[in-house]
């Protein structure tokens, strides 16, 4: 440990690598949004109930506000900033916006990551496991009915190839 | 919301854990999967000066058949076992790994973490009670195993020494003709349950020749309703045998009224939830195939 008490930290996030030298007290969550800028993660709860801070971590959703940046060291982290690719939208991000898959946007980016963890080892998700993917996610405007539909045509336009994760 | 600011130390094998833990001292902390002691910290209910990390540790998180026993690593995460066919051989470990609060939490907590904090609405304790447990645990020197019933002393307190950690977790594996279920009553997914119910039962035609019983969240542990469980040992299954247990059981629980609701409400809820476990149990010891899931309010 640095004389400081900071801890040297190595993460892929979306592909690209950083170092950076951590409080042990960083959450996750403050560390891609504060340190990395990547924003697009969000606070919601802040108490391991929203999923709001949904990222994946080495392909496992997790929630972001519940573990500490040191312990990404060495990890691959997708956030909803990497989900485009080349400037084309993910197709679970289309899905989300041709379904109406939300209205405020608050929980979309851990609710799209959450369907991204499920998409990734389940092909065509009967609306079950649809339910139980995102059962950690909440959302406070939609109703979730559009979010199904969303993360049903997300799978359909996927078609089995295993993009993502 | 920040935790207290903490040492971090990140140990390479159980061995060296247990050493930072005694050279540390009483104000350092092991931590697990994190899903309960890192909220704690961030409420600073919880403000831990060293944590000892066991998440870099090689080989720690398994799931094996050995012995007649399914054992288990401390570092298996509750998502693991939900996925795992050695698991799933004892009905009621999935029935418990695959209703644990939601996918992210399950990606992340731990069977080791979950029956070292013995937080008595953890579903872990109150699941492995009905089987013959053993919690395997290491102090850098000595082995001993510990029986689960003798593991779990308290609300949040376990036989665990401050230097010592949960090595291994072993589980008898149930004779043939038993069969298990565990239901618990959640207001959402990531909640905690507001009472739950564990049956493990052994069926011979019409009769249950064994049967073990434990209760989630409505006690300072798991409580197991020994009433309960002799209504039904030896008798014939029928409506009334089971309508029995499930009296007992309401009877023998001990429930705090809180937010998750008022204690005669949550006896209510522990009724209702042995009948369906018992009934679950039943079929399952006959070889039928029975899903059970959580019920939410």
């Amino acid at each position: 440990m640095p004389e400081n008490g900071k801890v040297a930290v190595r993460v892929k996030v979306n592909s690209k690598e950083y170092s950076r030298e951590v409080e042990p007290r960083l959450l996750l969550v403050e560390f891609l949004r504060e340190d990395l800028e990547l924003c697009g993660t969000h606070i919601g709860c802040d108490t391991t109930y929203c999923g709001a801070c949904t990222v994946l971590f080495n392909g496992a959703a997790v929630k972001s506000c519940t573990m500490f940046a040191v312990q990404a060291d060495g990890a691959e982290i997708t956030t909803v900033e990497g989900l485009e690719r080349n400037g084309e939208l993910h197709p679970i991000q289309k899905a989300f916006a041709d379904c109406h898959g939300l209205q405020c946007g608050y929980c979309t980016p851990g609710m799209m990551l959450s369907a991204l963890q499920l998409l990734s080892r389940v092909k065509n998700p009967d609306e079950k496991q649809i339910r139980r993917a995102i059962a950690g996610n909440t959302c406070r405007c939609t109703g979730y009915q559009n979010i199904f539909k969303a993360i049903e045509a997300a799978a359909e336009s996927l078609g089995g190839s295993h993009q993502g994760g | 919301m920040y935790p207290r600011a903490f040492h971090y130390h990140r140990a390479s094998s159980l061995r060296e854990a247990t050493e930072m833990l005694s050279q540390l001292g009483e104000e350092a902390k092991l931590l697990a999967g994190g899903q309960s002691l890192i909220p704690l910290m961030k409420l600073r209910f919880a403000n831990p000066a060293h944590l000892v990390d066991l998440n870099f540790i090689q080989g720690i998180s398994y799931i094996k058949q050995e012995n007649g026993a399914i054992h288990i690593g401390p570092l298996t995460r509750h998502a693991e076992i939900q996925d795992s066919a050695a698991a799933a051989k004892i009905t009621i470990l999935h029935d418990c790994a695959a209703g644990i609060a939601d996918v992210q939490v399950r990606n992340r907590g731990t069977i080791g973490g979950s029956l070292a904090e013995a937080d008595p609405s953890g579903d872990w304790a109150t699941v492995l009670m009905t089987l013959t447990t053993d919690v395997h645990c290491f102090d850098g020197k000595r082995k001993r195993s510990i029986p689960l019933r003798d593991f779990v002393k308290d609300a949040y307190t376990t036989a665990l020494s401050h230097d010592e950690l949960v090595s291994e977790i072993s589980i008898q594996l149930p004779p043939k003709g038993s069969g298990g279920a565990y239901i618990a009553f959640k207001r959402a997914a990531p909640v905690y349950p507001t009472a739950s119910a564990a049956v493990q039962l052994t069926v011979e035609g019409d009769t249950c020749k064994e049967a073990s019983i434990a209760l989630g969240c409505v006690g300072l542990t798991p409580v197991r309703p020994s009433e309960a469980e002799s209504a039904l040992r030896g008798q014939r299954l029928s409506e009334k045998t089971i309508a029995a247990a499930a009296e007992a059981a309401r009877t023998a629980c001990d429930p705090q009224s809180d937010m998750r609701g008022s204690a005669e409400y949550k006896r209510e809820v522990v009724g209702a939830l042995v009948k369906r476990a018992v009934e679950a149990a039943v079929r399952r010891a006959r070889g039928e195939q029975v899903e059970v899931s959580h019920l939410y309010a």
